[in-house]
């Protein structure tokens, strides 16, 4: 909003698409911004889901999905060398333990190969178990797909974003699409709060709100249907990690309840896959709870309730063709809808800011490379990655780092002042930015060090922080 | 260093006195701002009922001991915390961080283990429902009330009726907020009557028994939750109810915080979530000790000192080069939950601390080995909230073969 | 008038009921002790409670310092009590003990010392 030119593009929706499309716009001359209508990035579907990177074999290719998924998996190395997210290629396994899911696992493995998936492998209970021994004897073959990986998916999203605004990206959050008007060169958006912005085009990466932002907006009619899954977190001392991430052989609507060694080295359990109709609705039940164990020991015999240390649920929003929809508007001009983005969009992410850029180009919009592009951002170190040496330089050059504010994931003052400076400012916001508050003890002893950090940073008076934007507020009031 | 102590509260700060006592160096390494541990945010009184034969609160029970310290001259590291803890030959290494002094490395002939306890949580409980702000953990509460001074809300619901949560109960109706229930999943209560009396009962707050919380609602904070009866052994949903608040403590359980323990390569039990300990206090590794809540949850901080201060003195007699000439196993029988330590020295009087099963009064506690009784005490009442120490002397243990098992019963 | 209570004097919890006399003097059935006699009395005639609370300090670092009635209070004076307490505001340093306030007649003193902050 610096002069009264239109911006190049505006993108809505701050999850891992919406963050991926402006880092990549961000690499040509062009104004961008991009909105959110929480107050902090990657607060929807992004933050909660299995944060796998997918290993290309699951969908045809016919599947835009599955295009976008084998062509951003190949990104990762990249993007993770450039953005410093924790990420791991570990690797996937898909488990049969009845003879007519080897069946299912012939189809994966050929999709697998025609999709291009690096390294695929038909896998006989031998090898299953040589690649994982504590799979369940019942194990008859499988598939391994060394390609496959794990990553912390707001780390990414965050990274994304800094990234992008390091590169002259503008932020808005709070920011919640009321209404789009066109005026025949360009698109006024205004917000709920009364802001407004112009943007010759628009794309609308709004996740399990894209109908209401394509109404907004005049569009075509987004039929999306919220499908929830719920997990369970394992400590991780849990004796059921495995080294790869598990998978059973998918079903019509999912590819099951999986046990995944997650890359902060905890286990998550889950997800399920069930369509409801409240796309607000984040609440775990006890009846799909109890259906991730009985579908977890299948695969990890050794998983146990006694390990859980929390539990969440994600919603996927999901199309009836069950793709993908990344095109320009039917309707409206200047509009790119990119909607139904529900697994494997994690993966696909990178692919999705390359195929919106070329759409925008294919358009006509000039992309002209931008000269000053930093495709680094600053890396904030982590004590708990720290050696005792690497940790006493930490510490001389910031003390902060010597006092440990999250003492179950051992996280120092330093980094969440470094939260706090990036604008993280909601305590679900400092945990996924830093990890604390997700360890075994759930915020029990650092949440109150926490209040106290960020009342100090930011000036805050106690009664207005809250968990996670809008009236979560911690507290009530002062004696 | 002769013995280095982690953690400042009750129990690391008698055994270390204790150690000085006895002539050797003791530094204590604290994580918080000051000594004290969690009595400085148990405002409420109740302690040192045995101790100081005063009913004395929390903070006024800590500092007797802080001023001991600081007269002993023990070295105390505050804001400091371990991050690990390991065998090096023959001293105990501890990495420490600390915003002062940088990383640093504590060698020490001996290591105390007396971190305490952390809290059971929602998370552990796996109450379905969303994930609102306003849920938290009763200590939690405690610490922001008692020592920040901030109200967490006004419409409260207490999950569990351990003394923790009771305490809040009333400490929150004394703020001005309204508690409207506190529900206890066991048919008993897990908290002392005391406290069922003079914070429940003293506010009329209902406590239903035999009761889950078997979903929590709200969006952005809590709404309400759902409680639903158990009716036998399993969950009604017909009998279901809605409260609405919007806070909900819980007040469900305490885990020893063993995770340095472990660090050390230290051996936990599961039937304490704490190290397995021998007739000295010394964990499977030669040279640390563990000691109060890390060890086992206790619930009076009087025993947290005793049983501290008799480790300091083992501790003592360690460094000095002193090991029992034999030691022989004791486990629980029946209507034990578990006894600690897990060995006794049979040349001389041992402190046993064992939770019962059951809850009567005039029960009897016998101690059996070999086929014959060597100990049998009535006690007016037990009940699974209530620890009970025993101390087995010299003369309760003559004529035991070395492999001997002594078993500790309740009926 | 009676009273009906659970005996809190030892951990066996007798319930016991204590009831007014036509001649002024108070029954008490269901005891095991006279402990017990004696608090039931007590609860019937004079509820007291021993109040801990914390009040405000100037200092930023540690802004409440516990306190405590030094002896138990009549229960019904404990809602007033509170009120004062929490208006109360106390400069640092503070040692264990000190008075801090009579309020009602009753000595409010420090739960512990604080120095300077």
């Amino acid at each position: 909003m610096r002069t009264n030119d239109p911006l190049d593009v505006l993108v809505i929706g701050a999850g891992v698409s919406g963050a991926s499309i402006a880092r990549k716009l961000s690499a040509y001359e062009l104004d961008v911004a991009l909105v959110d209508k929480e107050c902090d990035v990657s607060f929807g579907t992004s933050k909660s889901n299995s944060g796998i990177i997918h290993g290309g074999f699951h969908h045809s290719v016919r599947h835009l999905k599955a295009r976008l998924e084998i062509r951003g998996n190949a990104m990762f190395d990249q993007l993770h060398k450039e953005l410093g997210f924790p990420f791991r290629r570990c690797g996937i396994l898909v488990v049969a333990t009845h003879s007519d899911e080897m069946k299912v696992i012939g189809q994966l493995y050929a999709q697998g190969v025609e999709n291009g998936s690096v390294g695929i492998e038909m896998c006989s209970r031998e090898r299953m178990l040589e690649l994982e021994p504590k799979l369940s004897p019942d194990v008859l073959g499988g598939l391994h797909a060394p390609s496959g990986g794990i990553i912390e998916p707001y780390r990414f999203v965050f990274c994304l974003v800094e990234s992008a605004r390091r590169n002259g990206v503008q932020l808005h959050t709070d920011f919640k699409v009321a209404a789009g008007t066109f005026d025949g060169a360009s698109w006024l958006v205004r917000a709920e709060d009364g802001r407004s912005l112009r943007a010759r085009y628009v794309v609308n990466a709004a996740g399990l709100f894209a109908d209401e932002v394509s109404r907004a907006f005049q569009a075509e009619e987004i039929p999306l249907t919220p499908r929830k899954g719920e997990y369970f977190l394992l400590d991780r001392s849990t004796p059921a990690c495995p080294a790869r991430v598990l998978f059973p052989v998918p079903s019509h609507n999912s590819k099951g309840v999986l046990v995944i060694p997650t890359v902060e080295g905890t286990v998550l359990v889950g997800p399920t896959a069930k369509d409801i109709h409240d796309k607000t609705d984040l609440s775990t039940t006890a009846e799909e709870l109890e259906k991730i164990f009985d579908y977890a020991k299948r695969l990890v015999p050794r998983v146990s309730q006694g390990d859980v240390i929390t539990s969440f649920a994600g919603l996927r929003p999901v199309l009836k063709d069950e793709d993908f929809f990344i095109d320009f508007s039917s309707v409206v001009p200047q509009l790119i809808q990119v909607a139904g983005i529900q697994s494997p969009g994690l993966t696909a992410s990178p692919a999705v800011g390359e195929y919106v850029k070329d759409l925008l180009r294919k358009a006509g919009v000039a992309l002209t490379e931008k000269k000053t592009f930093d495709p680094f951002i600053e890396q904030v170190p982590r004590l708990r990655e720290a050696g005792p040496w690497e940790a006493e330089s930490l510490i001389q050059a910031d003390p902060r780092y010597g006092n440990v504010v999250c003492r179950c994931e051992k996280v120092s003052e330093a980094e969440i002042v470094a939260a706090i400076r990036k604008g993280h400012t909601t305590m679900d916001g400092i945990k996924y930015f830093t990890r604390a508050g997700m360890g075994r003890c759930q915020g029990g002893f650092c949440t109150s060090r926490i209040l106290k950090i960020l009342t100090r940073e930011t000036g805050m008076a106690p009664e207005r922080i809250t968990k996670k934007g809008r009236e979560s507020f911690l507290l009530r009031g002062r004696l | 260093m002769d013995a280095a102590v982690v953690g400042g509260g009750a129990a690391g700060m008698a055994a270390a006195l204790e150690i000085r006592k006895r002539g050797a160096r003791a530094c204590i390494i604290e994580r918080d701002d000051e000594l004290g541990g969690i009595l400085l945010q148990c405002i409420h009184n109740g302690f040192g009922l045995h101790e100081y034969k005063e009913d004395l609160t929390g903070p006024e029970y800590a500092e007797r001991a802080v001023r001991g310290v600081g007269e002993a001259g023990i070295a105390v590291f505050t804001r400091t915390t371990v991050g690990e803890i390991t065998a090096n030959g023959a001293a105990r290494e501890l990495t420490c961080y600390s915003a002062d002094h940088g990383v640093m490395r504590i060698f020490a002939r001996a290591a105390v283990l007396a971190m305490g306890c952390r809290e059971r949580n929602r998370g552990n409980l796996r109450i379905p429902g969303s994930r609102p702000a306003g849920v938290y953990t009763a200590g939690l509460v405690q610490r922001l009330v008692n020592m920040e001074g901030y109200i967490p809300g006004r419409d409260v619901v207490i999950i569990g009726s351990g003394d923790i949560g009771l305490i809040m109960a009333r400490r929150l109706q004394w703020l001005g907020c309204r508690v409207h229930a506190v529900v206890e999943i066991m048919p008993y209560p897990s908290g002392l009557t005391r406290n069922i009396v003079q914070c429940l009962n003293d506010f009329s707050i209902p406590l239903y028994l035999s009761h889950v919380v078997s979903r929590i609602h709200g969006v952005d904070r809590v709404e309400g939750l759902d409680v639903t009866p158990i009716r036998n052994g399993a969950p009604d949903p017909a009998g279901q109810f809605h409260i609405a608040c919007d806070t909900i403590l819980l007040s469900v359980g305490l885990i020893p915080e063993n995770e340095l323990s472990k660090t050390a390569g230290v051996l936990i039990t599961p039937e304490t979530n704490g190290p397995v300990v021998d007739a000295t206090m010394m964990t499977s590794v030669d040279g640390i000790f563990a000691t109060g809540n890390v060890l086992h949850v206790h619930d009076l901080v009087d025993n947290v000192s005793d049983e501290s201060r008799l480790t300091g003195g083992f501790v003592a007699d360690y460094l000095s080069g002193t090991r029992p000439a034999r030691q022989v196993r004791v486990k629980p029988g029946s209507n034990v939950r578990y006894v600690n330590p897990s060995r006794v020295d049979p040349g001389r009087g041992n402190r046993l601390y064992l939770r019962p099963l059951i809850v009567k009064n005039k029960a009897e506690l016998a101690v059996r080995a070999e086929n014959r009784q060597l100990r049998r005490v009535v006690l007016n009442h037990v009940q699974p909230s209530e620890m009970i120490s025993l101390t087995l002397r010299e003369r309760d243990m003559t004529d035991l073969s070395p492999d001997a098992v002594l078993e500790v019963s309740l009926s | 008038m009676k009273k009906e209570l659970t005996c809190i004097s030892c951990p066996i919890g007798c319930a016991m009921t204590a009831e007014y006399q036509t001649d002024g003097s108070v029954a008490v059935t269901g005891n095991q002790c006279s402990r017990g006699a004696q608090y039931a009395r007590d609860e019937l005639v004079d509820p007291r409670r021993v109040v801990t609370a914390t009040c405000r300090t100037e200092s930023l670092s540690h802004p409440r310092l516990p306190v405590r009635s030094k002896g138990p209070c009549p229960r019904d004076q404990i809602p007033s009590l509170l009120e004062e307490i929490y208006k109360m505001s106390v400069k640092l340093p503070v040692r264990l003990g000190d008075v801090l306030g009579v309020l009602g007649g009753v000595e409010i003193v420090a739960s512990r010392s604080m120095p300077p902050r």
